[in-house]
């Protein structure tokens, strides 16, 4: 009886040894997430890395190194560096246009007006919406007979009649010819990416302080002096942050263009995602699929790049 | 004169939180429209596309629901939402709380590298993880992306838990230590039941992520009866090139403005969560 209690004290004793030894507790409590992520992040990434160098397909699943091969050929196809070149155009265009619509879109919803969390609830729509669905409602809108854009157009007599300034033709045909295509999938990514980089610059603004704000009026500086001498400097930080977001959001993404043309007309709104999607599973090309999806590897070590550098700046700060 | 100043400030407010709110929910509005037409009002393009021209019908609305396959992809992502998010918060709360107390230093580098992994878009990894999918038997089964999801989930609620659980006192676990606890002990008696709120935040959000994926869940799974709603929906329920759009539209409509809801709620902990880095360092 005795000796069973001090058994259990001794057994207790040691149990909360090793429950209060923070070096032990902190390394079991992260063990088993980064076990998760080693292996399946770090590993899968190392196995994209090895195929890019071999000749892998879906139906042969024997590994032969052939060096630089893969890249060799994907360069070569036209519908390689057009994919390259749209994921790049696409990214910076719709990164310029989110960057002043959502300062302007922050200030907005830092002001107090009635329905506010109506709006808040609408123009975050986009953003909680899962991607592939939204596109969807966009496919739709933009419909190349019934798009009711083309409708309001008719009806103010600005297309389909002659002489009209859009045309003479009944639609504009948004998903058929190249410009406009491209433009509505960067008009997506800018719809979809809004609210995100809107909020997070919100955020910004409500924690400059406010006594900074009353000071700076008292000392007679207007609305504009304000914003562009006080805010916009103070928020820059957090900005970066947004434009991060933004950035590996679209550039990652290939809902848009999957569901949206397709890559089309022919191949010309390919971007990367979709291409290495159509090259790596639906024609089993795994080597040339990873090889394509690799290039968007530079992209996101130099926000990573970037990411480390800013949190130590605010760190020593 | 104050007044009209004041007043053209006003209009001036509300006038572009109307655009913006348009722009926004134009495509919604849409689908709103659409879910209820008829197919003869809605096919003829001289009719004015924003009015029921016919009384509107709830015809659509049945098809989907009965005749598709949409409530199978609602159960799927249903099924695959909450496995994700009870491992999700099994691995992640345990990591967030060494992250954010007990590894110090060297724990503020790990978060930033796990923060790191959240960034890595699926669109990188499909690949070889659909060679991993398939020699683990898993392909084709929507287990497989109960498998994976986490790799999505596990960085972005480690994150936002790490930024909750730095905000509780510490003084609150020293207290508890000196009545006699442990320190796993004062984590599971004094700060789990403060962090409920960020628990429940993490929770809708892990939930929805696993609903907006879609590189994963349209590369491993093919079959019908396994896919979900981010990707069942934009290729099945289009047949062909025949596009049941009030079908479709009611399909997007009521996956979105349910999940527009959640993400309204817990806005603030998400921005929170999203400017920690920038804001504390």
């Amino acid at each position: 009886m005795e000796n069973h209690a001090t058994q259990n004290r001794k057994w207790s004793g040691r149990f909360r040894y090793w429950t209060d030894r923070e070096d032990i507790l902190s390394s079991l409590f992260l063990f088993p997430a980064v076990i998760y992520i080693v292996a399946l992040v770090g590993v899968p990434f190392l196995i994209a890395v090895a195929f890019s160098f071999t000749d892998v397909t879906a139906g042969n699943t024997s590994l032969n190194f052939t060096g630089l091969d893969n890249f060799r050929a994907i360069l070569k196809t036209p519908q390689f560096s057009q994919s390259l070149k749209n994921t790049i155009s696409f990214t910076i265009i719709s990164q310029i246009i989110i960057i002043i619509l959502a300062n302007i879109l922050a200030l907005v919803l830092s002001m107090d007006f009635k329905g506010k969390w109506f709006a808040r609830f609408l123009i975050m729509l986009p953003w909680a919406t899962p991607i592939a669905l939204g596109t969807i409602g966009w496919l739709w809108l933009l419909d190349s007979k019934f798009s009711p854009i083309d409708w309001t157009f008719r009806y103010l007599h600005l297309l389909g009649e002659p002489d009209a300034l859009l045309g003479d033709t009944k639609n504009l045909f948004y998903l058929g010819r190249l410009e406009l295509a491209k433009a509505s999938i960067i008009l997506i990514y800018v719809w979809r990416m809004l609210p995100l980089s809107a909020v997070i610059l919100m955020a910004g603004l409500t924690s400059i302080p406010q006594d900074l704000l009353d000071q700076a009026d008292v000392d007679g500086a207007g609305f504009w002096r304000i914003l562009f001498q006080i805010k916009l400097p103070l928020i820059l930080p957090i900005m970066s942050i947004a434009v991060l977001f933004s950035i590996i959001f679209t550039v990652g993404d290939m809902a848009v263009v999957y569901v949206l043309t397709r890559g089309g007309p022919v191949y010309y709104t390919q971007v990367l995602p979709t291409w290495a999607y159509y090259k790596g599973i639906e024609s089993g090309a795994l080597a040339e699929g990873a090889a394509t999806a690799l290039f968007l590897f530079p992209v996101l070590l130099a926000v990573a790049i970037f990411v480390l550098r800013f949190s130590r700046r605010t760190e020593v700060t | 004169m104050k007044n009209i100043i004041h007043w053209t400030k006003r209009v001036i407010l509300y006038g572009a939180v109307g655009i913006f709110c348009f722009f926004s929910a134009s495509p919604f509005i849409w689908m709103v429209i659409t879910m209820f037409k008829q197919d003869r009002d809605l096919y003829r393009s001289a009719n004015n596309p924003f009015l029921y021209n016919l009384s509107p019908t709830l015809d659509h609305l049945r098809l989907l629901l009965v005749q598709t396959n949409f409530p199978v992809f609602l159960r799927n992502s249903v099924f695959i939402g909450v496995l994700v998010v009870l491992i999700t918060l099994v691995i992640s709360i345990p990591a967030a709380y060494s992250l954010a107390r007990l590894a110090g230093r060297w724990g503020e580098r790990a978060g930033i590298g796990i923060f790191l992994v959240y960034l890595v878009p699926p669109t990188l990894l499909f690949i070889p993880l659909s060679r991993v999918v398939v020699s683990l038997g898993l392909n084709n089964s929507l287990w497989s992306l109960v498998l994976v999801y986490p790799t999505i989930t596990i960085p972005f609620s480690t994150w936002l838990l790490m930024g909750f659980f730095k905000s509780i006192p510490k003084d609150l676990e020293e207290a508890a230590r000196v009545d006699g606890y442990s320190r796993l002990m004062s984590f599971i008696k004094v700060v789990m039941p403060l962090s409920i709120s960020g628990v429940v935040a993490v929770t809708a959000f892990t939930f929805t992520l696993t609903l907006h994926e879609f590189v994963y869940a349209l590369a491993f799974v093919t079959s019908s009866a396994q896919r979900t709603i981010s990707v069942g929906v934009p290729t099945e329920l289009v047949r062909g090139d025949v596009f049941y759009w009030q079908s479709l539209m009611a399909a997007a409509a009521i996956v979105a403005i349910p999940v527009g809801l959640i993400y309204n709620i817990f806005l603030d902990r998400l921005v929170a969560g999203f400017t920690m880095g920038a804001v504390k360092g």
